[in-house]
């Protein structure tokens, strides 16, 4: 793929881009999920790998959370970005070029973002670690690049109209370029204080809201019609969908906040508009579940639906909580906890990385016209990322529990610890679950890549029985 | 291609978003705007200077052009008693904090008192320069620049007060931004049940000219914000950051050994190797006491960071 960096002629190959970032993912992924099972492996057993500063767990919990945001999830976006764009355009992507050096500049980029917050250079701000100059990089060289170009296939498209995953894609790739600009002003002039504090969590909560939550959903909208072949419920509530998320999901960041010393009207307001987020989540859940209407044969027959539905699925525990976790009544107990943590895992590990896994899945079938190398794989996949998955969310929602409790009642710091410890291990061995599920993954697409069965031409690869 | 509704849309999204910035963004900036600086706030960007996070400065964070706090016994002027004054110490080159340099950030009253009485606009940083914290008549604090009303430069005052009593407490957070210490310990006592065991929750002009702030979101250690109230002795804070496990049996703290460096405070080098071995023996039963801790080095990472903790009152 990288000799297309500087290759002269016009005809590199539709989808190399998009292959080139779902390998990039799935590595990503590995590599993200390896960290974070260390990292858990570390609060269960303290003295695990212990005495060097590069190994110590407050080095590597950042670089976990970066790899798996923006190598993992973000790569697995613009990989659906760089196939799903053109195929609901009717056309090509518009420039195959410029997506691989986008991946290509992405994964430089991220490489050395990683290293530089692994190393300690970070600027001490929760979800922005990474130094300026590395924001500037991202915004520049990352996110611009792919907005373009999904901004221009979409312009360059031959149907009517817009379908509604792409105007969540071209509506997602502007605000993440706000959003990276915005958020790390505190960072280019150096602004302190409540409004560094303010902005960073401006910044956390919308990359999540603004970029994460939307896109996700939106692959769904595309996957769920494409496989089952019925088309999506309602046009309308995908309408909604969209402007609710615009309007009430970029709002609540001072949620983040409910005890710190912020203005109370604006965490008021952010605590009614982080309700509101139930509307965005209620209309894509039904959506995408009613699309299913008499197809529910395939969530358990095929992999890519069976992903899609299961996140899909998780999303309504994840809004529930979301929506009211967030507000004065529920907060004080929970704030700061291991439920929160938990929380997190849903929103990223659940709900998204199932939609993404799926978009992954399809798309490098139908890219490289592979049939899927083995199904018990990818099964095997499924469920070590499912109960994995499941046994850290428990385990966590119960650590957070206990961490709740104690704050509340003011019971010595240790005697959390000491109580947290079995929750811990089992965390660990779910971050190992996923982990090694992840590896599975990785080896069934390159074996899917040198050896599955080539899907005939004007034929779609869940059209094929599976093999192994 | 055929705009079509499009331009309606299109609007209405630049609408939304925009207004949603607005709510969020720029309405809450008039309220941060008009916070006025408290002592709390006066004392920890005088500490902890400029920046503790990612600069140009300091690019690894470790500690390079940060001021020093001191405890002055005696008149660096004329080396007489005098009452102890905690003094802020930015040598030639050090970057002043937020309020030096945009005293906007004091609020209005603080501004006022630190540019008529304090003279903090002389202050230069090719030269270097010394600050105190001052309250007026009516107990407003301000920020008081020694040099030019007392004439007290950054290399007297620092042989006056000694290497005993200066706190590199700037160095020791850029050590604990560096180390990750805030991905478990929060600098947030919550307004609604910490202050029992964690102390006050802070106040809203508490922060002006922190930076990062740092306060920390996944607590799984003590909030820190008050610690040095709490525990303020050096000796434990040692042992506790060579090994958690030899004062706190549970705790699941990493070690951080590794930030004593080389050699120890009579310049001999550590052998990490045998006392983790000796501490391995000890932990199986096998020795009695465990290793001695090393004593730290005077320009330690360690050092630093204890001075740091001990900081946070």
């Amino acid at each position: 793929m990288l000799k297309y960096l500087f290759y002269k002629g016009e005809d590199i190959p539709s989808g190399t881009a998009a292959v080139y970032f779902g390998f990039s993912a799935i590595t990503w992924f590995v590599i993200g999920t390896g960290l974070g099972a260390f990292n858990a492996a570390k609060l269960a057993f303290p003295d695990f790998v212990t005495g060097l500063e590069f190994v110590s767990f407050g080095h590597m919990r950042q670089v976990h959370v970066h790899a798996v945001i923006f190598g993992w999830i973000s790569m697995a976006f613009a990989m659906a970005m760089m196939y799903i764009t053109p195929a609901l355009g009717n056309t090509k992507l518009w420039s195959e070029k410029l997506g691989i050096w986008n991946a290509f500049l992405w994964n430089v980029g991220l490489s050395l973002g990683l290293t530089l917050i692994w190393s300690g250079m970070t600027s001490g701000r929760e979800y922005s670690d990474f130094p300026w100059f590395i924001d500037l990089y991202i915004a520049a060289f990352i996110a611009f690049p792919l907005g373009l170009n999904v901004w221009m296939t979409i312009i360059h498209r031959r149907t009517q109209g817009i379908y509604t995953t792409n105007w969540f894609f071209g509506a997602a790739t502007f605000m993440l370029i706000i959003v990276f600009i915005v958020g790390n002003l505190p960072e280019f002039f150096h602004l302190t204080g409540l409004t560094e504090a303010y902005l960073t969590w401006w910044f956390a909560h919308n990359v999540l809201g603004l970029w994460i939550t939307p896109v996700a959903a939106a692959i769904a909208y595309y996957t769920i019609p494409k496989v089952t072949g019925n088309p999506l419920y309602s046009h309308r509530i995908g309408h909604l969908h969209f402007w609710s998320v615009v309007v009430f999901y970029s709002t609540p960041a001072a949620h983040h906040l409910m005890s710190a010393p912020l203005p109370e009207w604006l965490k008021s307001f952010a605590s009614v508009e982080g309700v509101l987020i139930l509307v965005p989540a209620i209309a894509f859940v039904s959506n995408i579940l009613l699309t299913m209407q008499g197809k529910w044969n395939l969530f358990v027959e095929n992999l890519e639906v069976r992903f899609t539905v299961t996140g899909c699925l998780m999303a309504i525990p994840l809004n529930m909580q979301g929506g009211f976790q967030q507000t004065r009544a529920i907060n004080w107990y929970i704030h700061g906890t291991g439920w929160i943590v938990a929380h997190a895992h849903l929103a990223l590990l659940g709900f998204s990385t199932f939609l993404e896994a799926a978009a992954v899945y399809l798309g490098l079938q139908t890219i490289m016209k592979r049939k899927l190398y083995s199904l018990t794989l990818g099964n095997i996949h499924f469920w070590l990322l499912l109960i994995g998955f499941t046994t850290y969310w428990v385990s966590m929602t119960i650590a957070g529990l206990i961490q709740g409790a104690g704050k509340i009642y003011e019971v010595p710091y240790i005697d959390v610890v000491m109580a947290e410890h079995p929750y811990m291990i089992a965390r660990w061995i779910g971050g190992s679950l996923v982990f090694t599920g992840n590896c599975f993954w990785l080896y069934n697409m390159w074996m899917t890549a040198r050896e599955g069965t080539v899907v005939p031409e004007g034929r779609m690869p869940h059209e094929l029985a599976y093999e192994r | 291609m055929k705009f079509r509704e499009y331009k309606i849309g299109a609007r209405f999204f630049a609408l939304a978003l925009g207004g949603s910035m607005t709510i969020t963004l720029l309405m809450p900036s008039f309220d941060m705007n008009n916070v006025s600086a408290t002592e709390v706030a006066l004392d920890k960007q005088l500490w902890a200077g400029h920046e503790t996070g990612f600069s140009l400065e300091d690019p690894f964070l470790t500690g390079q052009h940060k001021p020093v706090k001191v405890l002055l016994k005696n008149d660096p002027k004329t080396g007489q008693p005098m009452e102890p004054t905690t003094a802020y110490v930015y040598e030639a080159g050090t970057t002043f904090p937020g309020g030096i340099l945009h005293p906007d950030n004091l609020g209005a009253t603080v501004k006022q008192l630190s540019l008529d009485r304090g003279h903090i606009a002389e202050a230069s940083k090719a030269q270097g320069a010394v600050f105190l914290v001052k309250p007026d008549e009516q107990k407003h604090y301000y920020i008081e620049n020694a040099t030019a009303t007392m004439g007290w430069t950054p290399d007297a005052v620092l042989k006056t007060a000694g290497d005993a009593n200066t706190q590199h407490a700037a160095y020791g957070k850029t050590v604990f931004v560096r180390e990750g210490c805030w991905w478990c310990h929060t600098l947030l006592p919550e307004q609604t049940q910490d202050w029992q065991v964690f102390g006050a929750p802070p106040m809203l002009g508490d922060f002006n000219g922190e930076s990062p702030t740092a306060f920390g979101s996944d607590r799984k250690a003590p909030d820190l914000l008050h610690v040095g109230s709490r525990n303020s002795s050096k000796e434990w804070m040692m042992l506790h950051f060579f090994n958690p496990r030899l004062v706190q049996p549970h705790s699941i703290m990493p070690r951080f050994d590794y930030l004593w460096g080389p050699v120890d405070a009579k310049g001999q080098k550590i052998d990490y190797d045998k006392w983790r071995a000796e501490y391995n023996e000890y932990r199986e039963g096998k020795r009695v006491t465990a290793p001695e801790v090393p004593t730290y080095a005077s320009n330690s990472d360690v050092r630093a960071l204890i001075d740091f903790v001990l900081t946070l009152k």
